[in-house]
C-alpha cells in the first residue's frame, strides 16, 4: 500500500517578475516499509519536494495523498495536525530546542498531539529515547550532547508519535565517519522494523544503506532505482570501530 | 494545549532567561509600585483631609461674612440672638469673633496669638475639650466675666511646667483669670496649630477687646447630619429677613455646613490622586513597550524555535497563544513584584516618614489587571509576528 502518492506535483515560486518551477510535474509513489534517498545537486527542487512531502509547503499544482489523505485542500491548520500526526522530521541541524532537556525535546510533538491520547507523554518519551539508545542521556542538554547523540534525540522525537513516515533531510550532513554509521545503522533498525524513511542525501555512501533510490535534476525525477548492493551500516561501524581500536592501539605501542 | 501545558512551557522559557525576563518587567514593577503609592498616598491624604475636617465640629454649620473684596461684614449680636430664638433644629449655638496678633502676657513672658471670643456652646459645637478647669460658662457670659481659657500651646509657652489654673494673663491692657486649659486638637487640615488659641466669653471680648460691635462668625450644630440641610435653609432665612433682603438681593453673608467643606476638601483631594495615578499610569504603559520591545527581540531570536515548534505540529494559535501568554506571565509577574514593593513602600512612609497612605485592595487588584491588560495588549503584535510566521522560513532562519 502506498503511504505516499504524488500526482503531477508542480511549484512555481515568483521571484520579482521570474517565475522558477522548482517541481515540474513530478509523480512518485512511495510504498509502507520503503527506505527511500533522494539525490540530486543543489538547485534540482529535492529541498522543494522534501517540504511538499513534509506538508510544509503546498503544491501549485497536483495532488499528494499521504497515508491515503488527500492534503492539497488542508488549512494551514489542518497541515500542522498532519505534521503532528503523520511525520517525523530529522533536519540536518539537528533542530533540538536550546537549553531544553533530551526528553523534554522528544515530548514535545506529544505537547501540541490533539488526538487526546491516553498514554502519559513522559513514559512514551523515555521509551522512544530508549530505542535510540539514550536512555541514560535523558536529562541532558543538547550542548552537552554529540552531534550523533543529538541527531538520535532528533530521531527519537520523529518517531515518538509513530508517524507514517520519517522525514530526514540531509541527517548525516553534519556528522563525522562513524556518527554517520551510527545514525545510519538507527535508521536500517526502525526500517527493518517497518517504519518507512524518505531521506534527502547528496553522499553517494549514505544512498547506499537505503532500498531505493531516486536522482532528480530541474525538478523532475530522473532515475528511480532499487539498491543492488545494499549495506548494513551496523557492520561498517563494527568494521570501522575496529580499524579505528587498531589505529589507536598501534600509536599506543609506539 | 491546556492551560497549564501552556502555563508550564511560558514559564520555563521566562525562567531560561533569568535576567532578561526580570529586566523586561522591571517597567512594569515600577509602574504597578508607582500606582498603587501614588494613590495609596492621595488617598491617605485624603483620609486624613477628611478627619480633620470631621474633627471641625460635630454637623457643624458656619454663617461668615461674603468672601470677596470689599465686603462689610453685617453680622451681629443682634442676629445671633434672633437665631438662638427662632431657628430649628439647631442644638448649640455660638457667635465668634476672632482677634488675630493679640498680645498676651502671663507669667513672665508674653505670647501673641489668637484670641476668640465665644458662646459655652462653642465647646460642643467645635469639639474641644477640657483638659483642665472649667470652659466659659454662661455666668461668665452675662457678667461679663473677664475669664480666659488657654490653648495648650499658650499655656506651655506662658506657663512653662505651671499650672496656670487661677493665674492671671493680660490680653492687651485687660487682665483675665485662667479657668481653664483645652485639651490639644493639634494642626489643622491648612496645617496651623489650633492649640495656638486663648478663649474669653465673648460679651467680654465684644466689650473689652474689639468693639466694633460685629461678630466674626456663627457657629451652630444641626441635631443630625439627616437635619443639616434644612437647619441651613431655615437659618439663611432667618439672617435674610434679619437684614430685611429683598426676594431677589444677594446675601450679604454666607452659611457653610461642614459636609459641603468636607466635599469641597476631598474633591481638591480626588483630583490630585487621579492626576498622581495617572503620571504613574504612563509609566506603566511605558513598561508596556518595553515588554513589547524584548518580545520582538525574543520572537526573532527564537525563529527557528518556532519554526521546530511548527514542524512538529504547533498550530499558529499554539504559537500566538505562547508567545501571548509569555508577555502577560512576564507583567502578572513584574504586577506582583510591584505589588509587594508598593506595601513595603507604603509601610516604610507610614511608619518611618509620617507620611499617611492607604492602600486598598480595589486598587492592588485594579494595577494588577492593568498589568495583566498591558502584557496582553503590548504582548499582540508580537505573538502575532511569531505566529504568522511561515514554517520553512522559520526553519530556515540562522
Amino acid at each position: 500500500m502506498s503511504i505516499i502518492e504524488l500526482h503531477g506535483i508542480k511549484r512555481h515560486y515568483l521571484v520579482g517578475e521570474i517565475t522558477i518551477k522548482a517541481l515540474r510535474g513530478l509523480d512518485l509513489a512511495v510504498d509502507s516499509g520503503e527506505f527511500l534517498a533522494i539525490m540530486g545537486p543543489s538547485g534540482s527542487g529535492k529541498s522543494t519536494l522534501m517540504n511538499t512531502l513534509g506538508c510544509l509547503d503546498k503544491p501549485t499544482e497536483g495532488s499528494y495523498f499521504l497515508d491515503g489523505l488527500e492534503t492539497s485542500k488542508a488549512s494551514p491548520d489542518e497541515f500542522a495536525d498532519i505534521r503532528n500526526d503523520k511525520i517525523g522530521f530529522v533536519f540536518q541541524g539537528f533542530n533540538l530546542l536550546a537549553r531544553t532537556s533530551a526528553l523534554e525535546n522528544v515530548e514535545l510533538p506529544l505537547f501540541y498531539d490533539r488526538s487526546r491520547s491516553k498514554a502519559n507523554p513522559r513514559l512514551r518519551a523515555q521509551a522512544a529515547l530508549r530505542e535510540v539508545g539514550l536512555g541514560d542521556r535523558m536529562d541532558h542538554m543538547p550542548n552537552q550532547l554529540s552531534g550523533g547523540q543529538q541527531q538520535r534525540v532528533a530521531i527519537a522525537r520523529a518517531m515518538v508519535k509513530d508517524p507514517a513516515f520519517i522525514l530526514a533531510d540531509e541527517p548525516t550532513g553534519n556528522l563525522d565517519t562513524e556518527m554517520t554509521l551510527e545514525v545510519m545503522s538507527l535508521f536500517q533498525d526502525l526500517n527493518d522494523r517497518g517504519k518507512t524513511v524518505v531521506m534527502v542525501t547528496h553522499e553517494p555512501e549514505v544512498a547506499a544503506y537505503t532500498k531505493r533510490v531516486i536522482s532528480m535534476r530541474d525538478g523532475a525525477i530522473v532515475s528511480d532505482s532499487p539498491v543492488r548492493e545494499r549495506r548494513r551500516a551496523s557492520e561498517d561501524l563494527a568494521a570501522w570501530r575496529k580499524d579505528h581500536a587498531l589505529l589507536a592501539g598501534e600509536g599506543g605501542r609506539s | 494545549m491546556t492551560f497549564a501545558k501552556l502555563a508550564t512551557a511560558s514559564l520555563r522559557s521566562i525562567f531560561r532567561n533569568k535576567m532578561r525576563s526580570f529586566l523586561t518587567s522591571l517597567g512594569i514593577i515600577i509602574g504597578v509600585c508607582s500606582v498603587i503609592v501614588m494613590v495609596g498616598v492621595g488617598s491617605g491624604s485624603q483620609a486624613q483631609i477628611h478627619r480633620q475636617i470631621a474633627a471641625m465640629g460635630t454637623n457643624l454649620i458656619m454663617v461668615m461674612p461674603p468672601r470677596g473684596p470689599r465686603t462689610a461684614n453685617r453680622l451681629t449680636l443682634a442676629d445671633l440672638q434672633k437665631l438662638r430664638s427662632e431657628a430649628s433644629y439647631l442644638s448649640a449655638i455660638s457667635g465668634e469673633i476672632r482677634i488675630g496678633g493679640s498680645n498676651v502676657a502671663g507669667g513672665n513672658s508674653y505670647w501673641s496669638t489668637s484670641v476668640f471670643g465665644v458662646e459655652p456652646d462653642y465647646i460642643k459645637i467645635k469639639d474641644w475639650e477640657v483638659k483642665e478647669g472649667d470652659f466659659i460658662s454662661d455666668r461668665d457670659l452675662t457678667t461679663r466675666a473677664k475669664s480666659a481659657v488657654l490653648g495648650t500651646t499658650v499655656a506651655a509657652k506662658l506657663f512653662p511646667g505651671q499650672d496656670p489654673l487661677g493665674l492671671q494673663v493680660r490680653i492687651g491692657t485687660t487682665p483675665f483669670t485662667v479657668v481653664g486649659v483645652l485639651a490639644s486638637k493639634g494642626a489643622n487640615a491648612m496645617g496651623s496649630d489650633q492649640d495656638d488659641v486663648v478663649m474669653v466669653p465673648l460679651q467680654t471680648a465684644m466689650t473689652r477687646l474689639e468693639v466694633d460691635g460685629r461678630i466674626n462668625s456663627i457657629e451652630m450644630s444641626a441635631v443630625s447630619e439627616s437635619l443639616m440641610g434644612a437647619a441651613q435653609n431655615d437659618v439663611t432665612a432667618i439672617l435674610r429677613d434679619s437684614h430685611k433682603l429683598a426676594a431677589t438681593a444677594t446675601a450679604d453673608f454666607d452659611v457653610l455646613n461642614q459636609s459641603q467643606i468636607i466635599q469641597t476638601a476631598s474633591q481638591t483631594a480626588q483630583t490630585l490622586t487621579a492626576l498622581l495615578a495617572a503620571i504613574a499610569g504612563v509609566s506603566l504603559i511605558v513598561g508596556g513597550i518595553g515588554i513589547m520591545n524584548i518580545m520582538l527581540v525574543s520572537v526573532t531570536e527564537r525563529t527557528r524555535e518556532i519554526g521546530i515548534r511548527m514542524s512538529v505540529g504547533a498550530r499558529r494559535r499554539d504559537i500566538l497563544l505562547q508567545f501571548l501568554s509569555e508577555s502577560v506571565f512576564l507583567s502578572l509577574m513584574g504586577g506582583l513584584i510591584g505589588i509587594g514593593l508598593a506595601l513595603g513602600l507604603a509601610y516604610f512612609l507610614t511608619h518611618f516618614l509620617n507620611t499617611p497612605t492607604l492602600v486598598s485592595p480595589g486598587i492592588i487588584a485594579a494595577s494588577a489587571g492593568f498589568a495583566g491588560a498591558v502584557g496582553i495588549f503590548f504582548g499582540f503584535y508580537p505573538a502575532r509576528k511569531a505566529a504568522n510566521l511561515y514554517p520553512i522560513d522559520a526553519l530556515r532562519f540562522e
